[in-house]
């Protein structure tokens, strides 16, 4: 609970002001909490005379932190691949558990799972351990929140990560449910403290604040991670590692949901978080005649497009092409953003793209402060002069 | 047959902003709002109570100031709205979220269906469904766009991945977290306003659903806000200038060298 120091509280009002929930209120010179209080611990953070606190109520039994060994990544496999954000995940897994003095293991469920194993090998992990089953094939909650909780619970890791795609933020959270653990959802960053805890970075509240988690009595600590923000390791064919085959007939493998079917929708869309170009417009196109514009820039350019949410909002371009925070993470090599404003939202899915390249016809629109190279210009005189202008130079 | 939603209330994080200078926020305009994938998941429970008979209770965990939005649940449709309240579970991280959720079901008596948005606007966390599933131990999927009919034992229903969809058959009873594609919220009618007005939000503490304290709230939750702190961007910022003309001619140069 939240709990106010009388004698220390000066009634300044800056816990009243700083509240995002309307929590605190000043009367009389004193700040009073009302129920609408969360916990965040943002007005304790920013009271000058120490009159906040948070008072923990009894703490959960603790759990032996020491007996927690290891870091894991969840590789994904779908559709006989290995989903690209596992790679990154190794290559964060591994400065993680360099850092920690431990094993980093990959967890691979699925069926017909070929060479995959050599593959995560050379990405940088120890071990891994595989399942390769027909109840695997296609991906349902159940069989594989229960592999993974299984697992987890037998070889006791300290860390595990997985993908923020569809189906990490769909089981995992499963699975801290069943072992109980702290689970950080859509993590930027994440790295190492003093202690050997995991500090889990990560956009809330829209994207308008970054909130560093942590779980300091608990094991595993358990996050997904944001595609496209994490650097993958070159490959080392010469790498070695363990492969340790699962017996699957130690697990519960029954799901009550079945995939009757699945459709891939076109490569073009699965591209655009692999894309090196990418070419973004917003609501500056004002209708779907100005993306004809866009995807004619994004043929000749040999890019991908995509979309702000207003621009998918208005009907223009469909969901799967959105960027930032309720869309797609992209960092290609060249971003080109045409009549974007740069709502913080916006620019957490694009901001560590290489070059990125601004036009819109207000000086003062933020999409400017990320901006490598910024015009100042109405994009429907800009865009088919650069179209002509590249065509030309082919 | 009979429907669960559960939904949240949220600051409207639209109007959420941290002074990157001073690491304050300001809640200038901030108000609290049902949250807009909650909508769909109500929407959705209303239309399929009314397709195949039953009955839609709007279930939330929050302050006492949430009945409001429970009121304007019953407004767009549901059949009543239960509050489950209490100061101790101020601090719950989603663990304790889910194991309080979960004792108010059972205490509800189950349901055949639960619904909940993809995710809350403020956490954007995406945890609350598969974990109160599991819990439940409920048949689960997450992200249905789509629910293309209801059985006796099962339902059908499209869910979106990341490169396309699946086609699923659940079985009942289930939990389904539903995104914005699946419906167009209705407004609440003359009628359901009405109702609103008349309707008397039930309101559960702790020791009524039989929750152990231990678990809940901030005592409950594993995880731990270390620090809050405004996102950075970076400043590089060189404008072209000159006429349209140049302009393009040396961003189309500056292309060709990066391609
Ligand atoms: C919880 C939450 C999640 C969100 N998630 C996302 C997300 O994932 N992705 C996302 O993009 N947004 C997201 N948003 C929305 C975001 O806040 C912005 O509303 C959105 O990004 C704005 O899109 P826009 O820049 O296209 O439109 P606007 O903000 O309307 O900007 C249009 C810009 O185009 C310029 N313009 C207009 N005409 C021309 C012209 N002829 N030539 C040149 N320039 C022109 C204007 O000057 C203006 O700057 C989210 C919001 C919330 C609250
Ligand atoms: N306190 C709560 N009361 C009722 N439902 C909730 C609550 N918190 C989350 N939910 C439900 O769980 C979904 C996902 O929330 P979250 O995991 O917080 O992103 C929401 O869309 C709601 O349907």
């Amino acid at each position: 609970m939240l709990k106010i120091d009388e004698k220390l509280c000066i009634g300044c009002g800056v816990c009243e002001e700083n509240c995002a929930f309307g929590a605190i209120t000043v009367v009389d010179d004193l700040a009073r909490v009302n129920d609408k209080c969360t916990l965040c611990g943002n007005c304790v953070d920013n009271c000058e005379v120490g009159a906040l606190f948070i008072e923990e109520g009894e703490v959960v039994p603790k759990t032996d932190l020491a007996a927690y060994s290891g870091v894991w990544v969840y590789a994904e496999f779908r559709q006989g691949k290995i989903a690209p954000v596992v790679l990154e995940l190794l290559g964060a897994g591994r400065g993680l558990a360099d850092e920690r003095g431990v094993k980093l293991s990959a967890v691979l469920l699925g069926h017909n799972l070929g060479d995959s194993a050599r593959e995560l090998i050379a990405q940088g992990c120890d071990e891994v351990l595989q399942i390769d089953n027909p109840a695997l094939a296609d991906f349902t909650d159940e069989p594989y929140a229960n592999v993974l909780s299984t697992l987890i619970k037998q070889r006791r890791p300290e860390i595990v990560l997985a993908g923020a795609t569809a189906i990490g933020r769909s089981f995992i959270p499963q699975v801290a449910t069943v072992v109980g653990a702290g689970l950080t959802a859509d993590c930027t960053e994440l790295a190492i403290d003093e202690d050997g805890s995991l500090l889990q970075t990560r956009p809330a509240f829209g994207g308008n604040i970054m909130a560093t988690i942590v779980c300091p009595d608990t094991r595993p600590q358990m996050a997904t991670v944001r595609p496209m923000v994490m650097k993958a390791l070159p490959p080392d064919p010469h790498r070695r590692g363990v492969v340790e085959d699962l017996k699957a007939e130690q697990f519960n493998l029954t799901s009550r949901v079945r995939v009757l079917s699945s459709v891939i929708a076109e490569p073009d869309k699965i591209r655009l978080a692999e894309a090196d170009i990418v070419v973004a417009g917003g609501r500056g196109l004002e209708s779907a005649k100005g993306f004809a514009l866009l995807n004619e820039l994004a043929e000749v350019m040999g890019g991908s497009v995509a979309a702000s949410r207003a621009a998918v909002d208005a009907g223009w371009i469909d969901y799967p092409y959105q960027v930032g925070q309720t869309g797609k993470t992209v960092a290609p090599k060249l971003y080109i953003c045409c009549g974007i404003s740069g709502a913080i939202q916006h620019l957490v899915g694009m901001q560590s793209s290489e070059t990125i390249i601004a036009i819109n016809r207000d000086a003062a629109a933020p999409i400017f402060n990320v901006a490598t190279y910024g015009i100042v210009a109405d994009l429907f005189e800009i865009l088919p002069l650069l179209i002509d202008e590249l065509k030309g130079a082919k | 047959m009979k429907i669960i939603i559960c939904l949240k209330q949220v600051p409207d994080t639209r109007n959420v902003r941290l002074d990157p200078k001073t690491n304050t926020m300001s809640r200038e305009g901030v108000e609290s709002i049902m949250n807009p994938y909650d909508r769909h998941a109500l929407e959705e429970g209303v239309s399929l109570a009314a397709q195949y008979g039953g009955t839609v209770t709007a279930l939330s965990m929050g302050p006492p100031q949430a009945a409001e939005m429970l009121k304007e649940a019953i407004a767009c449709g549901a059949d009543q709205g239960v509050l489950i309240s209490d100061r101790a579970f101020a601090g719950a991280d989603t663990l304790a979220t889910t194991y309080t959720l979960a004792n108010a079901v059972l205490a509800l008596g189950a349901a055949d269906l639960i619904i909940c948005g993809k995710q809350a606007i403020d956490g954007d966390t995406a945890q609350v469904g598969p974990g109160l599933a599991r819990r439940l131990d409920l048949a689960y999927a997450s992200c249905i766009s789509k629910i293309h009919e209801v059985r006796n034992d099962c339902l059908l229903a499209r869910r979106m991945m990341d490169d396309g969809y699946d086609e699923l058959e659940i079985t009942l009873p289930a939990l389904l977290t539903v995104v914005r594609e699946i419906n167009e919220p209705r407004i609440p009618s003359l009628k359901g306003k009405m109702n609103a007005r008349k309707a008397v939000i039930k309101t559960f503490n702790a020791a009524d659903i039989g929750a152990d304290t231990a678990l809940l709230g901030l005592a409950g939750s594993p995880t731990r806000v270390a620090r809050v702190f405004a996102p950075e961007v970076r400043g590089e910022r060189a404008m072209l200038e000159g006429t349209v003309i140049e302009q393009v001619k040396e961003l189309a140069a500056k292309l060709e060298a990066i391609i």
